[in-house]
């Protein structure tokens, strides 16, 4: 396999066009979570044209509800949840400037144009490596709807964050092709 | 009639084996998952695949050293109890479980995923109540299994209304288009539940069930057997493989669990597990 290529948030629409399908990725810096219930508010905020409670441009957001955190720790463990569950509100988030996706799971077609539209990119995380992938989350800070709980907003230091482009600004999408290739 | 000496047993009892049990089945992935894991890797052809499985295997090793979950998703509590007929649990069965529960997910740093009410929402945050199926059985022991049921695979599951004429072809056609639907979708690679026979609400009991066995424990009746065996080679075959990017390791195992059926009726249900199959047993 080729050697990982690292990222740094934020990132630019260059950035974002030379990823392809398959591409091993380490990201750095910050990104934002969310999850259902903040989306469904981001999404009623931006639907009215209102502004929003932190900045997604250049931004990655990752699909995530982590559990508690142990004394000592950062973060509790930090898997990706499936992504589908944001396919409605994830459209509207890229024309206002979020460049990228963290999750698991397969995407709608409407959300795959407008990756293709905005340049943005979906990357898969391990669902279920949570006590590892926690590892590689340096920084905790809660940016907003703290009333969610798990689902609250938060912002992540990461550093060598393992994803893998799961689906590319070209239209490319690995759950068809790596599944094709494999098929009997 | 002399009246038959019932066992008692505490409360207190019944909660701190559940609380214990939330945490073990969390932190700590079962030895059969683990070597099923290692068996696909020999046979994985996908280099993306292998990763997510070495992935896997250093995420339990992490779990259970630290003693954390191996998954942000620490599900539904669901707790099997086969309960004594010669027992009772002062204070009341279902109190304590839930006692437990609540203690389980405070104190073991689980997450509570709970919405009190499913329009209104609230999280009840203390990932309580748990789901309960109690039977009775002969003895005055009582068996708890609290097998803890993340959302993303559960979603992904179904019951089927099917016709008799349907047979055994319809349910192996229900099942394999309802994995190939599910796709990347449950945390592949799954355990997938099957449920044939009984009623609306009693065969997806038994898909459910059916998850509580070990990796390559194969079903008594050699005509199950088999069909479990050819179900996970067909499922396999898909391609959707680890974490659905292609390969082939889509499935760790399929279990099947029957029950007899009315006359007109031929219920079938699918319950999709992913690849933390998690569920911890103990006899009180």
């Amino acid at each position: 396999m080729a050697e990982p290529i690292r990222l740094t948030t934020p990132v630019s629409d260059e950035d974002i066009m030379k990823l392809k399908i398959g591409d091993s990725v380490l990201l750095n810096g910050k990104i934002l979570t969310g999850r259902d219930a903040a989306h469904k508010r981001l999404f009623d905020l931006a639907s009215k044209g209102d502004a929003l409670p932190v900045d997604i441009k250049g931004q990655i957001i990752y699909y995530v509800g982590p559990a508690p955190a142990k004394p000592g720790y950062v973060i509790g463990p930090a898997g990706p949840t499936t992504s589908y569950r944001m396919d409605p509100y994830a459209p509207l988030l890229m024309e206002l400037g979020m460049k990228g996706m963290i999750g698991k799971g397969i995407r709608s077609k409407e959300v795959k144009d407008a990756m293709k539209k905005f340049k943005a990119v979906y990357f898969s995380a391990t669902g279920g490596a949570a006590a590892l992938i926690a590892k590689n989350i340096k920084g905790m800070k809660i940016m907003a709807y703290e009333d969610l709980g798990p689902e609250a907003i938060r912002e992540l230091e990461v550093e060598d964050f393992p994803v893998i482009v799961a689906v590319d600004a070209h239209g490319g999408d690995l759950y068809e092709e790596g599944v094709k290739k494999y098929k009997r | 009639m002399k009246g038959a000496v019932m066992r008692e047993i505490e409360g207190s009892t019944v909660s701190e084996t559940v609380a214990r049990l939330c945490k073990e089945a969390n932190y700590f992935l079962g030895e059969d998952v683990i070597s099923a894991f290692k068996n696909a890797l020999g046979k994985e052809e996908s280099s993306t695949g292998k990763d997510i499985l070495n992935q896997l295997l250093k995420n339990a090793e992490i779990a259970k050293t630290e003693q954390i979950p191996l998954c942000q998703d620490c599900g539904f509590a669901v707790v099997f109890v086969e309960m004594g007929e010669d027992a009772y649990v002062k204070g009341g069965l279902i109190s304590a479980i839930n006692e437990g529960v609540k203690r389980g997910y405070t104190d073991g740093y689980l997450r509570k995923s709970i919405l009190a009410d499913p329009i209104k929402g609230k999280n009840t945050g203390d990932n309580t109540p748990a789901i309960v199926h109690a039977m009775f059985v002969p003895g005055d022991k009582i068996k708890i299994t609290v097998a803890p049921k993340g959302g993303g695979s559960e979603n992904m599951s179904e019951v089927k209304m099917g016709k008799p004429a349907d047979g055994i072809e319809g349910v192996k056609n229900f099942v394999l288009d309802r994995v190939l639907r599910s796709s990347a979708n449950p945390c592949p690679p799954i355990v997938v539940g099957v449920g044939i026979g009984g009623t609306f609400e009693y065969v997806a009991y038994l898909a459910k069930k059916a998850l509580l066995r070990d990796i390559g424990q194969r079903h008594n009746d050699p005509f199950y057997a088999d069909v479990e065996r050819e179900l996970l080679e067909k499922i396999n075959n898909f391609g959707i493989g680890p974490m659905g990017l292609g390969g082939r390791t889509t499935a760790l195992d399929v279990f099947i669990e029957v029950h007899p059926r009315h006359i007109a009726s031929f219920p079938a249900a699918v319950n999709i597990n992913c690849h933390a199959a998690r569920h911890k047993t103990a006899i009180i």
